[in-house]
């Protein structure tokens, strides 16, 4: 075999699936909460802005991600309050924010096409990044996909075994018997929507500050809704939606790979293998849930006005 | 029905505003939500625009002048009205039933493609067609193409119960990248000079202009297609209103089960109005290719697909209001045009317009259910 090629190919894929990995994990709160957010485009390209452009300012990576964290949770709010507090239609709302994202990062990044920026770099970890083939492929990465590498279990660990967990999901299945537990329904959904946008904001920082340093416009290329497919894929649990996400990266990375190799395919195709992916991988998801009855969030979507049954 | 109070009125204060939901929500208001969530939509861009060290009085002048501003500006507002009142209706359609096909971006691109392979190869192998059946042939192509390229999501929801958001939408990046494709390698024309575009179609075959109406100048670009989408809306209108199917496509969007129930064929439905919105649709890319582009390119639309979703919104998915709203969208296209023309900003900016408005129709349409009382507090 191959060990060079497949190390590559990993690496490839946990650096493509990384920015994805966060979107779905942010998705995945909201979507627990009952709130559909399909911003997540948006949100992803406004963090994808912002923290190239606060990072460049500052000097500091960090603080761009972090900025991003925060563009994407105030760009979160604006579909919070359209679809928790005024009731209205989350698709479209969350639609409207994905315009509005992808229009105003479009503006506010006008200057900054193609200027150098600043960057995450890779840490090596010491002792286990040299463990052979693992240490090269896993922990020879820059800080942000050792964040991930913490958050999807921590936000599996959080949603299914902690007690605030298990009000997040209570509220996205059952609002009203949440109410009468004295759950406070609309802080919940405000908070996971919350938390929802900064994750999405932070996974467009990773692809501005880690991926493919630079901004360009429209530059998240449909990743906010291929984040969107996989919280589906991945019956809205994290340890299932870092699957989908590596491999999404997995298949994101052959296309490089593949043309490495002197396969000559267009390059079109090359490019949508992701999307198709994303097509066929609901697709199987939808069948499996069909079996084993896995449902969405049984009030996802659904306005929760008190007082009403 | 609930009744919030917001109590103003304390401390002594003798009076309180109440908030209370309306039983019957006046004409005027609904009316006025549209037009104010414009106005409204406007205005927050105008700051965002200010924000970005941009004048926006300037910015919405040069909009102004560049969509209405000339005989001109006026036509070129009406050959961005036509591909956003026939993907609109279509759009709207599918959203009757809520479905919600966001895919008509893509539906469009497969429209192009159709129209423009069959104008670039088939008149030179069968010369005996006529150029008026080879515009027959070739709405009918691109009115096909839509329709299979909707088929393929609408067939996974109707079959599978895929959501068919994701599926619409992945589709539209890769009908975009078909059009690359085809642009870049098989058909790219080698006169290019390694651009990204097409051979020019015969010109006995470019969609004709309209007659010179009299607001336009003689040198207007305005075609054949602004007819297909009136036809269109009238023949929607009417199937929308006055048939049996319409009813069972307003019923299934309105209550699955009760339709169900009412023996309604709901995957049959699904794949019939994916069809017929995807169609549509595909005339759009048709009618731009062939109107007005006369050429398949790399970039054939600035977001038709995506700005028909506010239109059939806005529009509350009527089909003879729909055409008016396209025409303002049409003016905010051309606008945006024209702001990156005088002024440098990026087309997308009306984007953030087109997203503004949306946000203010939602919340207008639901505050607009409330009212505000002031009473006098009893005490």
């Amino acid at each position: 075999m191959d060990w060079v090629f497949i190390s590559a190919t990993l690496i490839a894929a946990i650096r493509a699936g990384t920015p994805i990995l966060y979107a779905t994990i942010g998705e995945i709160f909201a979507e627990r909460a009952g709130v559909l957010n399909l911003g997540v485009e948006g949100m992803m390209l406004m963090g994808a802005v912002s923290g190239f452009i606060v990072g460049l300012k500052t000097g500091s990576p960090w603080v761009g991600a972090l900025a991003a964290m925060l563009v994407g949770g105030l760009m979160s709010l604006i579909h919070a309050f359209v679809s928790i507090t005024l009731r209205g239609d989350q698709v479209v709302s969350g639609l409207a924010l994905t315009l509005f994202g992808s229009g105003l990062s479009a503006l506010v990044g006008k200057p900054y096409v193609g200027v150098p920026g600043v960057r995450f770099t890779a840490w090596k970890i010491p002792l286990l990044s040299r463990i052979p083939f693992l240490g090269e492929v896993l922990f020879q990465r820059d800080p942000l996909v050792y964040f991930s590498f913490l958050l999807f279990p921590l936000a599996w660990y959080f949603i299914f075994k902690t007690r605030p967990g298990l009000h997040l999901r209570a509220v996205g299945e059952d609002p009203a018997t949440a109410d009468a537990a004295g759950i406070n329904v609309f802080k919940l959904r405000y908070l996971y929507t919350f938390i929802g946008g900064m994750l999405a904001g932070l996974g467009g920082a990773t692809i501005s500050l880690s991926y493919t340093p630079g901004w360009i416009e429209g530059m998240t290329a449909g990743r906010g809704w291929i984040a969107v497919g996989l919280v589906i894929f991945a019956f809205w649990d994290p340890l299932r939606a870092a699957l989908g996400s590596y491999l999404f990266g997995g298949v994101n990375s052959l296309q490089f790979g593949l043309q490495t190799k002197g396969v000559t395919i267009p390059i079109y195709f090359l490019q949508m293998m992701p999307y198709l992916f994303t097509i066929l991988v609901l697709i199987f998801a939808t069948q499996e849930r069909v079996r084993r009855r896995v449902g969405a969030p049984a009030a996802l979507g659904i306005p929760y006005v008190r007082g009403e049954r | 029905m609930t009744v919030e109070d917001m109590k103003v009125g304390r401390g002594g204060f003798p009076w309180r505003i109440r908030v209370e939901q309306r039983l019957v929500r006046p004409r005027w208001v609904s009316a006025i939500v549209p037009v104010l969530s414009i106005v409204l939509g406007l205005l927050t861009g105008a700051l965002l625009i200010w924000a970005n060290g941009v004048d926006p009085v300037a910015a919405y002048v040069a909009m102004a002048k560049g969509a209405f501003g000339s005989k001109y500006a006026l036509g070129e507002t009406l050959v961005k009205t036509i591909p956003l009142i026939l993907a609109g209706l279509g759009v709207s359609l599918a959203f009757r039933m809520q479905l919600w096909n966001i895919g008509a971006e893509g539906q469009l691109h497969m429209g192009a493609i159709a129209a423009g392979g069959i104008a670039l190869f088939l008149p030179q192998k069968f010369p005996q067609i006529q150029p008026w059946m080879w515009l027959v042939i070739i709405t009918a192509a691109g009115f096909a193409a839509g329709a299979l390229w909707a088929l393929i999501p609408g067939a996974l929801k109707a079959y599978l119960n895929v959501n068919e958001i994701i599926t619409t939408l992945m589709l539209n990046y890769v009908a975009i990248l078909w059009v690359d494709y085809l642009v870049n390698v098989p058909w790219k024309d080698p006169a290019s000079l390694g651009f990204p575009l097409t051979a020019v179609f015969p010109r006995e075959l470019w969609l004709p202009r309209t007659p010179g109406l009299f607001f336009l100048t003689p040198r207007h670009r305005v075609h054949l297609g602004l007819l297909f989408g009136i036809i269109a809306a009238i023949l929607l209108y009417v199937f929308v209103t006055r048939s049996k199917w319409g009813f069972e496509v307003d019923v299934i969007g309105r209550n699955q089960k009760a339709a169900r129930y009412a023996g309604m064929r709901i995957a049959r439905n699904v794949l019939i109005v994916m069809a017929i919105s995807g169609g549509l649709a595909g005339v759009a890319g048709m009618a731009e290719v062939m109107g007005i582009i006369h050429r398949l390119q790399h970039q054939i639309s600035p977001g038709y697909g995506y700005t028909a979703i506010i239109i059939a919104w806005l529009a509350k998915l009527h089909p003879l209001v729909l055409p008016v709203v396209a025409f303002l969208f049409g003016a905010l296209l051309v606008a945006g045009d024209q702001l990156q023309i005088s002024m440098g900003l990026p087309v997308a900016v009306s984007f953030i317009l087109q997203g503004l408005i949306l946000f203010f129709v939602l919340g207008g349409e639901i505050l607009s259910y409330y009212t505000l009382r002031i009473e006098r507090v009893s005490s």
